[in-house]
């Protein structure tokens, strides 16, 4: 049972961070906000430490590409308040240029190999991060393997064409 | 870092011990991948003192099979099998909480009765995964006398498996709905008869090793951590609660109606190994109340429902496949994949038997996920593992591997 309701968390965060977020949808009442890189460290700051929230616990880091958007990718991340018993998502979308967010390492250590993690699938710089290197990935590989341009299977097989799937 | 630390150099990303100085006695020791002690792919390269590890890097990702690459091409019903090979020990969990990710995204509320079965299955597979884990502490500190008969009560575990699905460690077990048939009459004879004999069989154990002197000095104030760092690395499970933190997924975010049964979430104090093993054996005898109470409410509900009412992701009876025009055509949309699924973004945790195994899922309406991120426990509770074992002895930090209960197949995915 959530001890704080997802208008009081907006409302808290209001008190600090009036109009630099937006985008409140609560899909299945998982708060969900969207805001800037220049923002996210205050904010995930403001909601780590603050007395009333306290989402002490970083659950997750990831990223999700979208080819079509102008600002290629987002960066999503998972927050629980295990006092309140509370979840929020936020995410921020980086350029496909040169993305680069500052690195969430200085509040949680466990961000840390989620943050290597994003990096050595999508190439999202973390900047400040302590040791940016890839994890899962072998070492030479040159490219970001879950951007959506590095499709699954070799694109020029015929015999798996969606057309004769009726796609 | 102290100077002795930053001996070991990243050259082309790979950690290489330095060592210009011949007075000095610290060698590089390449603890893995395959090093039989650590139980699965895992390499660790420490600089040592004698028996003292100075500092260490892990290397991780010999077993990555791309698996949220893959989601991406595969329809919702064909990524079960791709959760089975997480965590291994328990994959029927993993299966479990894909299944609910899925109905969530569906909006399915399945009928009480498949609702209990999952949780003795998932409570099932909880106790298989501790068996492991506490049985492999028991190997790694110096008896096989409390694994082997904890290993009987695992194949039993196993077997009922097989009964329920036909395979036994990657069991692909239950379908997006409900399961692909009911538990028969052996099978739930089998959960009686386990939950009837494991009691003794686990009572046996913990009078082993649990006032067990040597077992005691070997463990005890091993591998302590505090709370405070534990939550600042994103520990979950029974490593988080052997710190003091109550954090259990089945308790905070009730799922498959663990809301109605009674029992009790068992937490350490100071987050050494013997806690763990302590946290670990308690949550047995938890699940096995579980069961107990799921198998009561089971005799409760309407004998023979084992599914949903799905027609368009859950699969029609054979009999009528043959015979029913409109069974053969949902058959054959739900086996190429041609269903679409909402455009939903959603987050979906379960509480596996090594933490908080979460589901990333975003859909854009089409047959297969945009895209799927696993949040495992494994990957999040190992990364600690270089930077406490700084200080320790070697044979210190093996048991801390053990009792961390790190699988190679979640760590990598």
């Amino acid at each position: 049972m959530a001890k704080l309701s997802n208008d009081s968390v907006i409302g808290r965060l209001n008190t600090r961070f009036e109009n630099r977020f937006n985008q409140i949808e609560d899909p299945y009442g998982l708060l969900t906000i969207e805001t800037g890189k220049e923002d996210i460290l205050d904010i995930l700051e403001f909601l780590k430490t603050d007395g009333e929230l306290q989402f002490n616990y970083l659950t997750d880091i990831t990223a999700v590409h979208y080819p079509d958007l102008p600002k290629e990718f987002a960066v999503v991340y998972h927050l629980h308040s295990l006092v309140n018993n509370v979840r929020i998502r936020i995410k921020v979308f980086l350029d496909g240029a040169y993305p680069a967010i500052p690195t969430a390492t200085v509040l949680w250590n466990g961000a840390n190999w989620m943050e290597r993690e994003t990096y050595d699938f999508f190439g999202i710089q973390f900047v400040g991060h302590p040791d940016l290197r890839r994890i899962l990935n072998v070492d030479d590989m040159d490219v970001f393997p879950m951007r959506k341009e590095y499709p699954l299977e070799d694109p020029n097989r015929m015999d798996k064409g969606d057309y004769f799937f009726g796609r | 870092m102290s100077d002795a630390i930053s001996k070991i150099k990243l050259t082309d990303n790979r950690p290489i011990f330095i060592d210009n100085d011949p007075q000095d006695e610290l060698f590089t020791l390449n603890l893995g991948p395959t090093h039989p002690a650590t139980h699965g792919v895992f390499q660790n390269v420490l600089q040592v003192d004698g028996e003292r590890i100075i500092s260490g890097v892990s290397t991780i990702g010999y077993i990555h099979r791309a698996f949220e690459k893959i989601a991406e091409r595969r329809a919702y019903y064909q990524i079960t099998t791709l959760t089975d090979r997480l965590n291994y020990c328990s994959s029927p969990i993993n299966n479990m909480g894909w299944h609910m990710t899925v109905e969530k995204l569906l909006d399915i509320e399945l009928p009480k009765r498949v609702q209990y079965m999952r949780v003795i299955i998932m409570e099932l597979s909880r106790i298989a995964d501790h068996i492991i884990c506490n049985g492999i502490l028991g190997v790694d500190t110096g008896t096989f006398a409390g694994f082997i008969p904890m290993m009987v009560k695992r194949e039993f575990i196993y077997e009922i498996f097989e009964e329920i699905c036909g395979a036994r460690l990657t069991t692909n077990i239950g379908r997006i709905g409900g399961f692909e048939r009911d538990f028969n009459e052996v099978a739930f004879a089998k959960i009686r008869e386990f939950v009837n004999e494991f009691p003794a069989v686990l009572k046996e154990f913990e009078a082993l090793l649990e006032r067990n002197r040597i077992f005691i000095d070997r463990t005890s104030g091993v591998a302590a951590v505090d709370a405070e760092t534990a939550l600042s690395y994103s520990w979950s499970g029974p490593i988080l609660r052997a710190t003091g933190v109550d954090y259990d997924v089945r308790a905070n975010e009730p799922y498959s109606s663990y809301e109605e049964f009674d029992f009790e979430v068992p937490v350490g104090t100071n987050g050494d190994v013997y806690d763990r093993f302590l946290v670990r054996n308690h949550e047995m005898w938890q699940s096995l109340r579980i069961i107990e109470q799921a198998l009561a409410k089971i005799e409760k509900e309407p004998k023979g429902v084992f599914h949903a009412d799905v027609p368009d992701f859950y699969l029609p009876p054979k009999e009528q496949v043959f015979n029913n025009m409109e069974a053969l055509i949902y058959h054959f949309k739900i086996v190429m994949g041609e269903i679409d699924a909402p455009k939903k973004e959603l987050y979906h945790c379960v509480e596996g038997a090594n933490g908080e195994l979460g589901f990333y899922l975003i859909s854009d309406g089409g047959r297969s996920p945009y895209r799927l991120h696993f949040r495992r426990p494994s990957f999040i509770n190992y990364q600690m593992y270089a930077p406490m074992s700084s200080g320790m002895l070697l044979s210190d930090a093996i048991i801390n591997m053990s009792s961390l209960n790190i699988i190679a197949g979640e760590l990598d995915a």
